[in-house]
């Protein structure tokens, strides 16, 4: 069994602190709709239209009957571990500095034999679970589990480098008065995040949110302005070194398209919190964060956005509103390359309308704070990309996955007026 | 009934030169290869422009291939080939020369492997190796080789109750052999002791179970039997050669290689059986992948190779002599030129000219070639037997 991770020790500055150093990240156009899958932590692997055999490694023509239609389907995970081995030296350096390294081959019952990562809980000659999940280089990588959980098998070494677990972790939530801000810092405290700071613009101003996050151990409200260069650096000259998550849920949301407002007040407003926000917080902590992603246990693992679904395509009842966010979303694509070689990842979490006041005009179903910080959490452990978080998101995305086109235009249907 | 292959008559074998292998080198694989095919030409006291066939096998030659290679040494060929085949690339290599010689579309074929190994090339080269290891081997610990042959190792023990010790006998009787053998690159003795201590490198892998990557390079000359003797050569002729690629696809670990396939008509092409066979060169990047071979190659039943390095000495002066010339896991493993150099060892052993390694009255050999991981199992698999033809 996995024995639990113990938090470190202080650290030594006169010590090296390991620099980031990646798993090879070079992988055919095949090969990156496994990645694809994993981003979004679901195991896929190829079937032939033709004769539905299921294929690995990724190929262009099937092995079987060299058909070319080879779709991508999620399959049953589950098989038998066949042979293993410790791999106890690598010409690889992200590989040197952690062995020894355990990996085997794996017999899935869907019929690929695959080479993969072995979780230590795993025994010989036994039944084994696949997970497709990011490596440090961003690209997916297979793990045998065993079938059965055990308490601390997230702390597996092995697994634990494919996630960004909270546990041990210092994380910083940007907005201290999001509606969402007291359900994720309880989330990640319960997951075992070592601290969780919280941002707080216009201190002097009482929000609802105060008390309970006053009531929370290990959590430290601090001043943060994301509208404020000087106040974001100010904030990552004290806290940039060991911020090891970042959970930008910053928000600044009104009602309205263009042709409804009558200037462009809100709309800069939104673009200063929504999208330079995101770019102030990212030049203030990136660099940091980055040189960090090698640091021990509480390594600089994630940075997580919270953006509206809409990002995706527009709803013009919030139509400045959906335009900020996919300037945002855009921006941290770019973001995603700029921190790739360092294994920083970007986690986005598109959320469909939010229970709060500004949603109130529109149907149910609505997403709850405490929804939203389930799936960061999920997120985070699963080390994804992309989490869809309600009903509505995850219909958006299916819509826009299927035709972005006919979306657009089911999204924006005019009304006849009363 | 598939027709049968028409025999190898005619041809000579001849001319085999090994280049000193060298742990790292600051040349490149033109340099390398022009050196061993200097050595063949010189032994048969030929000129380049007496070839007309080439053949190459090498990792190293980048952005070349064999084309740019006959610019590069100033040759005309009316033959060409580039086999890029690794462990298995000697005896394809010969059974395709041979043909041309046979159909005379070339008279005299010089074939060559070689590869240079700097600082760092070994690395290098693993990162490209091929897209299956690329997408879904390298990423899993980067192990290379080493944790491929791991598995296939520790599946090998399981199934047939194989010990290191066994592993051990192999590499130990190679090393007695490679003492022998002025070009090796290990120099000193080796014991069992020593090897089962040895460093981990991927369980059950240990450091002695893993060949020594070196830059080096080895060279034969395919001619008709009448050019051979009108030129007063030492040669051998060959009695038959297999190849078979990405055999028994459905084995979900590599326990046997594409040689069951093809092993009786090799035997029958050659007009002998495995007590024939006078020594075996088997392709040794692994101790397991000998044993393998030892069993496929008919030598013993599936799963009897343990037992059978066991009760056999595998040394230049016992029962089964096995890789004279201590093989790549003692000599060296210079990249394509490893999957050469049973084959130029085996010449000289069935022409009289082995010196320090010779088994005596040696005349029928076989060479075994496996090769290319291109993602959990070796994909190439060739083999030959070579028969004296004349001595020195």
């Amino acid at each position: 069994m996995t024995e639990p991770l113990t938090f470190p020790p202080k650290k030594d500055p006169q010590k090296r602190s390991a620099t980031p150093t990646r798993p090879p990240e070079a992988r055919s156009r095949a090969s990156l709709a496994l990645t694809a899958a994993a981003a979004e932590g679901r195991f896929a692997l190829q079937v032939c239209d033709e004769c539905q055999i299921v294929q690995y490694p990724p190929r262009d023509a099937c092995m079987n009957c060299i058909g070319t239609d080879l779709r991508w389907n999620d399959v049953s995970p589950k098989g038998h571990l066949l042979a293993e081995t410790t791999v106890q030296t690598s010409t690889k350096l992200f590989f040197r500095e952690r062995a020894p390294w355990r990996m085997g081959s794996v017999k899935l019952d869907v019929g690929p034999l695959i080479l993969c990562h072995i979780h230590g809980d795993c025994t010989r000659d036994s039944a084994v679970k696949v997970l497709n999940r990011l490596d440090k280089s961003g690209q997916a990588v297979l793990i045998a589990i065993p079938l059965e959980r055990s308490d601390h098998m997230d702390d597996d070494p092995q697994l634990r480098a494919l996630s960004a677990h909270p546990k041990h972790r210092r994380i910083l939530i940007t907005d201290a008065w999001n509606p969402n801000t007291p359900a994720l810092a309880r989330a990640l405290l319960d997951a075992g995040a070592a601290t969780v700071f919280v941002g707080e613009a216009e201190s002097w101003r009482p929000h609802p949110n105060r008390d309970a996050l006053a009531s929370m151990a290990n959590v430290e409200v601090l001043p943060l302005d994301v509208t404020d260069t000087s106040s974001v650096q100010k904030l990552a000259g004290e806290i940039g070194g060991k911020t090891d998550i970042l959970i930008n849920n910053a928000r600044f949301l009104r009602p309205g398209g263009v042709l409804s407002r009558g200037d462009t007040g809100f709309a800069r407003d939104e673009m200063e919190v929504n999208y330079l926000g995101l770019m102030r917080l990212a030049q203030a902590f990136g660099p940091g964060m980055c040189a960090r992603t090698a640091d021990g246990v509480n390594s600089a693992a994630a940075w997580v956005n919270i953006l509206s679904a809409y990002a995706l395509s527009n709803t013009p009842e919030y139509g400045c509103y959906s335009a900020s966010n996919a300037a945002t979303y855009s921006l941290s694509q770019s973001l995603r390359g700029e921190f790739r070689s360092s294994g920083l990842r970007v986690m986005n979490v598109f959320v469909g309308p939010t229970e709060d006041d500004w949603h109130a005009p529109l149907p149910p179903p609505k997403v709850l704070p405490q929804s939203v910080a389930r799936s960061v959490l999920d997120g985070l452990n699963d080390g994804l990309e992309d989490v869809w978080c309600g009903d509505i998101a995850k219909d958006i995305r299916d819509r826009w996955r299927k035709n972005a086109k006919v979306l657009e235009r089911e999204m924006t249907f005019g009304s006849d007026g009363a | 009934m598939v027709k049968a292959r028409q025999n190898y008559d005619g041809v000579a074998i001849t001319a085999p030169f090994s280049m000193p292998y060298q742990r790292y080198s600051i040349d490149t694989a033109h340099w390398w290869i022009a050196k061993a095919l200097r050595g063949s030409l010189t032994a048969a006291n030929l000129k380049p422009s007496d070839l007309d066939g080439f053949s190459v096998a090498s990792f190293t030659l980048f952005p070349d291939s064999a084309v740019g290679l006959t610019q590069h040494l100033g040759l005309c060929p009316r033959w060409l080939d580039h086999i890029p085949m690794g462990g298995a690339s000697a005896s394809v290599a010969l059974r395709r020369a041979a043909r041309a010689v046979q159909a005379g579309d070339a008279n005299i074929v010089a074939c060559v492997a070689g590869d240079t190994n700097h600082i760092d090339s070994f690395r290098n080269m693993l990162s490209s190796f091929s897209r299956f290891a690329q997408d879904a081997s390298y990423p899993y610990g980067y192990g290379g080789p080493n944790a491929n042959f791991a598995l296939l190792t520790d599946r090998y023990m399981k199934e047939y109750g194989a010990t290191r010790e066994d592993f051990g006998h192999i590499c130990v009787a190679q090393r007695d052999n490679a003492l022998r053998y002025q070009n090796a690159v290990m120099k000193k003795p080796l014991t069992l002791e020593q090897y089962m201590s040895a460093r981990p490198i991927a369980d059950p892998i240990a450091l002695f179970d893993c060949v020594m990557p070196c830059a080096g390079s080895e060279c034969f000359l395919v001619m008709s039997e009448d050019e051979a003797a009108k030129r007063n050569l030492p040669y051998a002729m060959l009695g038959g050669a297999i190849e078979r690629h990405n055999a028994h696809s459905e084995d979900d670990i590599q326990l046997r290689g594409g040689w069951t396939m093809d092993i009786d008509e090799l035997y029958a092409m050659s007009n002998c059986t495995p007590d024939d066979i006078d020594l075996l060169q088997t392709y040794d990047d692994y101790p397991v992948i000998s044993m393998m071979q030892i069993e496929d190659l008919g030598f013993c039943a599936k799963g009897e190779g343990p037992e059978f390095v066991r009760s056999h000495d595998l040394t230049i002066d016992g029962d089964f002599p096995h890789n004279t010339s201590g093989g790549q896991l003692s000599a060296g493993q210079a990249g394509a030129a490893g999957g050469y150099i049973g084959m130029v060892e085996a010449i000289r052993q069935v022409t009289g000219t082995a010196g320090g390694t010779q088994v005596k009255n040696a005349s029928i050999a076989m060479i075994s070639g496996f090769g290319m991981i291109n993602y959990d199992r070796g994909v190439c698999t060739s083999a030959s037997i070579l028969k004296t033809g004349a001595r020195a």
